[in-house]
C-alpha cells in the first residue's frame, strides 16, 4: 500500500548503459543443497539494482561469490566487459567490489580510520603503515559523505550503530569501489538514519557507482532502486526496470504464486486482565512503563529500533534487571530475577535473535522443545526420552513443523521452522503470557502467514500475547491495541480503530501529528 | 491453566503426518562412534603389550596398571562435564598439592585419618568453589582465572612447605592409595569405577546432564530457556574441586609423603584424557564412556612402555602424539579418505 | 588527550610497577638505583620476549602452551651442538636456534591452520612431545657449564655501552614487535582476526594463514630464548623451563592482553613481564622467602583479570536521555 505511493515518488528515467558487472550461469552447491542453479545478474553503473527473494533464495550465497568468499561451481563473471575469477576476498577487493553488511564487517576494538583502511592502508616509503596519511584520508572520505563529525581516532565500539554504518560506507568509498553491495543495510537503522543512508546512496549513484541493494522491505526498494532482479529457489526468475512494475508482480515472482499479505480475520474476545505492569523502570533503558494485558488479547508494541521495547520485554522475562515498578500476574506480585522464575510464573519470551537466544542449533528438535519442561517430562530428575518425544511431537505437529525427524538438529531447519520450534518449546510450558519479539523477522512469507495464523489461534484459546514488531502492516494487522514507545518511554496507546500507519510512524518518531 | 494445552492433543491426532523420533539406527551410529575407535585402540594396545611382555596379562600387573590412571581419571570425569559446559579448570593439580599440604600439616598436628580425609576433600571443595565464584559471579574467563588460582593454590603449598616435606601420616591412612577392597581390586580402582558410573548417570541420564550439554552448545539460549546457567557452572567447578580433593587424598596416601611439587603437570594430563575421550574442547559434546576409555588408554600406554623399560618422559611423547592424531586423523579421513580410489 | 591517558591500562600498570619499586626502595634505597633497575630488566628479558611472542598468538584468539617445551628442545639442540662442535661460532648457533624454534612453531601452526584443530589441544600435545623429544635427543643426559664453550656462555654477558647483550636483544625484540604490530599490515591483521574473524575474511585477510604466522613468530622467539636461557643458566636438561609457559601467559594477562583476542599492546605486555620481574627481584631484598613468588603472581593474575574485565565491560546503548547526561 505504501509502496504504491513510493512508485510515483521515485521513478527516474533509466537509460541503458553497458553493464558494469555481468554474472552468467553461476551455480553453487553445498552438501545436500543446490544453493544457486545457473543464475544470471547484470548490474549497471550509476544505478541501484535491488536483489529480491525469500530467505533461502540464494541471495547471500551470491553475495559471498561476488565478494570472493565462495567459488562458484560453474558460470562466468565479467567486470567491465572482461572475464574475471574472484578467487579470494582480496581479488574481489582489487577489482573494486565491496560489500556493506549489517554489522559484521567492522572491528570494534580498532579506530575509525583503521576500519576504513584495513587491507589497503597508505604506506610510507619503507613499506610501513602511514598513520598520519591514513587519518588525513579518513577525514577526507568522511567529509566527502558529510560525516565530518566522526573523529578518525575514535574506537569503533564507542560509536552508535548508525555511525558504524557511515564508517562501513566510507570504507567502500575509500577503496574507490566500482561495485558496492549493500546487504540489508537498513536492518538496524532508525527512520532518520535510513533517510541519511538514502542520501548517501544517491551520492554514490551520482558518482557512477554500481550498487546492488538487498532488502526484504518493498517500500525501501521502490524508494531507492532503479532495477530489480528476483531470485527464487536458487534461480533468477525475473528482472527489469522497477518503475511501472507493480509490487504484486514482484511478489508473484518471489513466491511463484500471487499472495496478498492477508492477516487472519478474528473477533477479539477480551477476558479478565492477566498481566498488569505499573511504573516499570530501568536506570538507563526505560522508564515508567505501565499497561494491562487481557486474556485473548494481542498487545502490539511499536517503536523505532532502539526505543527500548525489547528491554522492557526482557525485564518482564527476568533477563534484564529493573530499578522500580511492579509486575502483577493474575493478581500475584511477580519480581522475576531470572528467566527460570518468569517461566515458572507463566511468562515466556520468543526472542528476536533466534539463533543466539532462541534455539540450541546443535541439539535435536525434541531436546530444544523439552528444555524448559524437563521437570515435567522427567521422573525425579532422571530423563524420560519417551515423554520428551511425545511432548515435542504434540506441539511441533500442531505448528506444522517441517522436519525429517524429531532428532534432526534444530540448526539445520529453515528460519521459519526454527521459529516454530521456539514457539513449540514455549507452548509446552503451558504459559499464561507469551511475548513475541519481532516474530516474523527474517522468515519467508509462507512461514510468516503460518505464524500469524497461529497467533490468532492462541488468543482465540484464551492466551494473552504481547507482540513487539517494527513492521507496520504486522502491527496493524495483528494487534488489538498498540503501545508506541520512544526513547525508553511509552508515548501513546492506540486502540485498533484509532490506529493508522501515519499516526504510528509519527508518534514513534516524535513528530507532532 | 490455559486452553492451549488441553486443546493440543486433539489437533495432533487430526493431522495425518507424523514426525518420526529418529531416522538413523542407534546401533549403526554406535558402531561408527568415537568410543568405538577408542575401544579398538584399547584392544590394539592390549594385544601389542601382551606380545611384547609376558608379564602384561598377569592380574596383578593389570591391577598395578590401574594406579597409572585412577587419580587423574577421577578428576577427568568431572573435568569432562566442566569442559562440555564450555569452561575449563587448569588448577586441579594445584588443588591436589594444596590439599595434600594441608593434610600433611594436620597429620603433623596429630589429627587422625577421618579428619585428614575431610580436610583433603574439604580443601578441594573450597578451592573449586573459589574458582566457581570468580568465574560465575564476576564473569571472568575460566582459562585465565584458573591459571591464576593454579599459581595461587600451589604457591600457598610452597609458602607452607618450602623445600620441606611431610611424611608423618597415620598407618591406616595408607589404605586409600595402597589398599585392596578384594583380591586384585584396589580401593582406587573400585572408587574410579563407582565414580565413573555415577558421572555417567549424571551426565547422560539426568536433567542436570542435559542442561550441561545445552549450556555448552548455546549458553544464552539455555539461559533464555530457563536454565540457571551460572548456578550449574558453579556446581561443576565445585564438583571438579571435589574430585581433585579426593584425588589429593589418594595420591598422598599412595606416596605417603607430601612435597609442594606433588602432582605437577597433572592438569594437562587430565585435560588430555578428556579431549582424547572425545570431549569437545569448544564445549557441547562428549561422553563419560569416552573419558573412561581414554583414561585406560593412557594408563595402558604408560604401563606398557614401562614394562619395556621406556622412560616416562618418552611415554609423554606417545600421549601427545595420540592426542593430536586421534583428532587430526578423522579430519584428514573426511577430507581425503572417501575420495581416494584404492 | 590527558583524560584518555587515565583510561589506558598501560598507564595504571606502569603506575603499579613504579609504586612497587617505590615501596621496596622506601626501606631499601639501593633497590631503585639505576644499576639495580637495569639488572631487573636484564633478569626479565627472557620473560619479556617470550610474553611478546605469546601475545601475538593470543591476539588471534589462540594460545601457545608449547613455548617452554620449544625453548627446552631448542636449548638442548644448541647446547649439544656447542658441546660436540665447539668451533661452530655463536652467530651460527643463534641461526640454528631461530631455525629450530621456527620449525616447532610451524608444526603448531600447521595443525591449527590446515586441520583447524583448536590451538589449546594442539599445543597441549606438542608441549609433551617437544619435551619428550628433548629427552630422546639427549638420552636424558645434561649438558653443563664445563661442556659449553666460553664464547657460548659469554655472548649474552658482553657489555655494549655498559648494557649486557641480553638486554640489547630484549630491547631490539621489543622495538621490532612494536613496529610489526603497529606499522605493518600483517601486524594489524593479527588484531583484525582477533576482534572479528568474520569481518576479517571479508577484508581479504586469510584467518588461518595469519594464525599460522602468529605461531611461527612465537616459535622463532621461543627458539631464540632457548639459546639465551641455556647460556644464561649454563645448564641444558629435560627439566629446563618446566611449566614456564604459564608464567609467560601470566605476564600477558597482567599486561592487559585479552584472552578473547584482539586486545593487547607491546607496552602493556612488557610492563606485565616487568611487574613479575620486579616482584621476583624484590622478594629477597625485603627478606621474604622466594617461595612466596608463586602465590603472589597467582594473586596478581587474578587481580589483573578482574580489573581487565571491568575495563572491557561494554557500555551498552543508553536509551533514556536523562541517563545519557549522567
Amino acid at each position: 500500500m505504501n509502496a504504491q505511493a513510493s512508485i510515483s515518488a521515485a521513478a527516474p528515467a533509466v537509460a541503458d548503459p553497458a553493464p558494469r558487472l555481468v554474472l552468467d550461469g553461476i551455480a553453487k552447491s553445498f552438501p545436500g543443497v543446490r544453493a544457486l542453479k545457473s543464475v544470471g545478474l547484470k548490474l549497471y553503473p550509476g544505478q541501484v539494482t535491488a536483489l529480491i527473494g525469500e530467505n533461502g533464495a540464494g541471495k547471500s550465497t551470491l553475495v559471498k561469490i561476488l565478494t570472493g568468499i565462495y567459488q562458484p561451481d560453474a558460470g562466468t563473471i565479467s567486470v567491465g566487459g572482461e572475464a574475471v575469477t574472484l578467487g579470494s576476498a582480496h581479488r574481489a577487493f582489487e577489482l573494486g567490489i565491496t560489500a556493506i553488511h549489517q554489522e559484521t564487517v567492522l572491528f570494534d576494538e580498532l579506530s575509525v580510520a583503521e576500519n576504513i583502511f584495513l587491507g589497503h592502508a597508505p604506506r610510507n616509503r619503507w613499506g610501513m603503515l602511514d598513520w598520519r596519511q591514513m587519518r588525513a584520508r579518513a577525514r577526507e572520505v568522511l567529509g566527502r559523505m558529510h560525516a565530518g563529525h566522526l573523529d578518525p581516532d575514535t574506537r569503533l565500539k564507542d560509536l552508535g550503530i548508525a555511525n558504524k554504518h557511515l564508517v562501513a560506507v566510507a570504507r567502500a568509498l575509500s577503496i574507490d569501489a566500482s561495485v558496492v553491495i549493500m546487504d540489508e543495510p537498513t536492518a538496524a537503522l532508525s527512520a532518520k538514519e535510513i533517510e541519511e543512508l538514502y542520501e548517501l546512496i544517491e551520492l554514490l549513484k551520482a558518482q557512477g557507482k554500481t550498487i546492488l541493494f538487498i532488502s526484504h522491505k518493498f517500500d525501501e526498494i521502490y524508494r531507492i532502486a532503479d532495477r530489480y532482479t528476483v531470485f527464487r529457489d536458487g534461480e533468477m526468475v525475473g528482472e527489469g526496470v522497477l518503475a511501472g512494475t507493480p509490487q504484486s508482480t514482484i511478489v508473484r515472482m518471489m513466491v511463484g504464486r500471487a499472495v496478498d499479505q492477508i492477516f487472519p480475520e478474528r473477533t477479539p474476545r477480551l477476558g479478565a486482565p492477566v498481566l498488569s505492569v505499573q511504573g516499570l523502570s530501568h536506570p538507563t533503558e526505560f522508564e515508567d512503563i505501565g499497561f494491562e494485558l487481557h486474556q485473548g488479547e494481542i498487545l502490539g508494541f511499536y517503536g523505532l529500533v532502539g526505543a527500548g521495547r525489547s528491554e522492557v520485554m526482557q525485564a518482564l522475562f527476568g533477563t534484564t534487571p529493573t530499578s522500580g515498578g511492579t509486575i502483577t500476574l493474575e493478581g500475584k506480585r511477580l519480581t522475576p530475577r531470572s528467566a527460570a522464575e518468569a517461566i515458572e510464573a507463566g511468562i515466556v519470551y520468543v526472542p528476536e535473535e533466534r539463533g543466539r537466544q532462541g534455539i540450541v542449533a546443535d541439539m535435536p528438535i525434541f531436546k530444544n522443545v523439552s528444555l524448559p519442561s524437563l521437570k515435567r517430562t522427567s521422573r525425579s530428575g532422571v530423563l524420560q526420552l519417551k515423554n520428551e518425544f511425545d511432548l515435542a511431537r504434540t506441539y511441533t505437529e500442531r505448528l506444522d513443523l517441517r522436519a525429517a525427524s524429531l532428532s534432526q538438529n534444530a540448526g539445520n531447519l529453515s528460519g521459519g521452522n526454527q521459529q516454530k520450534v521456539v514457539i513449540a518449546k514455549w507452548l509446552a510450558t503451558k504459559p499464561k503470557v507469551i511475548i513475541l519479539d519481532e516474530p516474523t523477522k527474517g522468515i519467508d512469507i509462507g512461514s510468516k502467514a503460518a505464524v500469524h495464523a497461529f497467533m490468532a489461534e492462541l488468543v482465540a484459546e484464551g492466551l494473552a500475547v504481547i507482540m513487539v514488531s517494527s513492521e507496520i502492516p504486522e502491527v496493524m494487522g495483528m494487534s488489538d491495541r498498540v503501545v508506541v514507545m520512544r526513547e525508553g518511554r511509552m508515548v501513546k496507546t492506540f486502540t485498533r480503530e484509532e490506529c493508522s500507519a501515519e499516526s504510528l510512524v509519527q508518534t514513534a518518531a516524535g513528530i507532532a501529528a | 491453566m490455559t486452553l492451549v494445552a488441553s486443546a493440543a492433543p486433539q489437533t495432533t491426532s487430526s493431522q495425518g503426518r507424523r514426525l518420526p523420533d529418529r531416522l538413523d539406527k542407534p546401533f549403526r551410529s554406535a558402531l561408527l562412534s568415537w568410543e568405538m575407535l577408542l575401544v579398538l585402540i584399547v584392544v590394539a594396545i592390549f594385544v601389542v603389550n601382551s606380545f611384547a611382555s609376558p608379564y602384561f596379562l598377569d592380574p596383578w600387573s593389570l591391577s598395578d596398571l590401574s594406579f597409572n590412571f585412577t587419580e587423574k581419571g577421577l578428576i577427568a570425569l568431572a573435568m569432562a562435564l566442566l569442559i562440555i559446559s564450555g569452561e575449563i579448570d587448569l588448577s586441579v593439580a594445584a588443588i591436589m598439592a594444596l590439599g595434600s599440604t594441608l593434610m600433611g600439616m594436620a597429620a603433623e598436628a596429630g589429627i587422625a585419618t577421618p579428619g585428614l580425609v575431610a580436610i583433603g576433600i574439604g580443601t578441594g571443595l573450597a578451592c573449586g568453589a573459589f574458582n566457581g565464584v570468580l568465574v560465575t559471579k564476576l564473569g571472568l574467563p575460566s582459562i585465565v582465572v584458573t591459571i591464576g588460582t593454579m599459581s595461587l593454590f600451589r604457591g600457598l603449598a610452597f609458602i607452607i612447605l618450602g623445600d620441606q616435606a611431610y611424611k608423618n601420616y597415620p598407618a591406616d591412612f595408607a589404605f586409600f592409595g595402597q589398599g585392596y577392597v578384594a583380591w586384585v581390586f584396589s580401593f582406587e580402582l573400585v572408587l574410579f569405577v563407582v565414580a565413573a558410573l555415577v558421572f555417567w548417570f549424571l551426565l547422560h541420564r539426568t536433567n542436570f546432564g542435559r542442561r550441561v550439554f545445552t549450556i555448552g552448545n548455546n549458553p544464552i539460549a539455555a539461559q533464555f530457556s530457563g536454565v540457571r546457567v551460572e548456578r550449574i557452572k558453579f556446581v561443576l567447578f565445585c564438583l571438579t574441586g571435589l574430585m581433585a580433593g579426593i584425588a589429593s587424598v589418594l595420591i598422598t596416601s599412595r606416596l605417603g609423603s607430601t612435597r609442594p611439587s606433588i602432582a605437577q603437570g597433572y592438569e594437562l594430563e587430565v585435560i588430555t584424557m578428556a579431549v582424547l575421550g572425545g570431549v569437545s574442547i569448544l564445549g557441547g559434546s562428549g561422553s563419560i564412556l569416552g573419558v573412561v576409555l581414554a583414561a585406560v588408554i593412557m594408563g595402558l600406554v604408560t604401563f606398557g612402555l614401562g614394562l619395556l623399560n621406556v622412560p616416562g618422559i618418552v611415554m609423554s611423547i606417545v600421549i601427545g602424539v595420540l592426542l593430536i592424531s586421534v583428532i587430526a586423523l578423522p579430519i584428514l579421513w573426511n577430507r581425503y579418505g572417501p575420495r581416494k580410489a584404492f | 588527550m590527558s583524560a584518555s591517558l587515565f583510561r589506558q591500562r598501560e598507564f595504571w600498570l606502569a603506575l603499579a610497577v613504579l609504586l612497587l619499586i617505590a615501596l621496596v626502595s622506601a626501606r631499601f634505597p639501593g633497590f631503585a638505583n639505576p644499576g639495580n633497575l637495569a639488572q631487573i630488566f636484564n633478569d626479565t628479558s627472557l620473560l619479556t620476549m617470550l610474553a611478546l611472542g605469546q601475545m601475538v598468538v593470543i591476539l588471534t584468539r589462540s594460545i601457545d602452551l608449547s613455548v617452554a617445551s620449544n625453548l627446552c628442545f631448542t636449548g638442548m639442540v644448541v647446547a649439544m651442538l656447542n658441546a660436540n662442535y665447539p668451533a661452530v661460532p655463536v652467530p651460527a648457533l643463534i641461526v640454528v636456534a631461530l631455525g629450530v624454534g621456527l620449525v616447532l612453531g610451524v608444526v603448531n601452526g600447521f595443525f591449527v591452520w590446515r586441520l583447524n584443530i583448536p590451538s589449546i589441544v594442539v599445543t597441549l600435545g606438542t608441549l609433551t612431545i617437544y619435551r619428550g623429544a628433548t629427552f630422546v635427543l639427549s638420552g636424558g643426559a645434561w649438558v653443563n657449564a664445563d661442556r659449553m664453550s666460553p664464547d657460548f656462555i659469554a655472548f649474552q654477558r658482553q657489555l655494549l655501552l655498559g648494557v649486557p647483550v641480553l638486554s640489547w636483544v630484549a630491547l631490539l625484540t621489543i622495538l621490532l614487535f612494536f613496529l610489526f604490530l603497529t606499522r605493518t599490515p600483517q601486524g594489524r591483521s593479527l588484531y583484525a582476526i582477533g576482534v572479528n574473524p568474520t569481518a576479517a575474511v571479508y577484508t581479504g585477510i586469510d584467518v588461518g594463514r595469519t594464525k599460522f604466522m602468529a605461531f611461527c613468530i612465537s616459535g622463532l622467539v621461543s627458539g631464540l630464548c632457548g639459546y639465551l636461557w641455556i647460556s644464561r643458566y649454563v645448564i641444558a636438561s629435560v627439566e629446563v623451563a618446566n611449566g614456564y609457559e604459564l608464567n609467560v601467559i601470566a605476564a600477558c594477562v597482567i599486561g592487559g592482553v585479552s584472552i578473547a583476542g584482539g586486545i593487547g599492546s607491546v607496552l602493556g605486555t612488557v610492563l606485565g613481564a616487568l611487574f613479575l620481574g620486579v616482584i621476583a627481584n624484590a622478594l629477597p631484598v625485603i627478606n621474604v622467602s622466594p617461595f612466596w613468588q608463586m602465590a603472589i603472581s597467582g594473586s596478581a593474575i587474578i587481580l589483573a583479570v578482574v580489573l581487565n574485565a571491568r575495563g572491557e565491560r561494554k557500555t551498552g546503548r543508553i536509551i533514556l536521555k536523562k541517563a545519557e547526561a549522567l
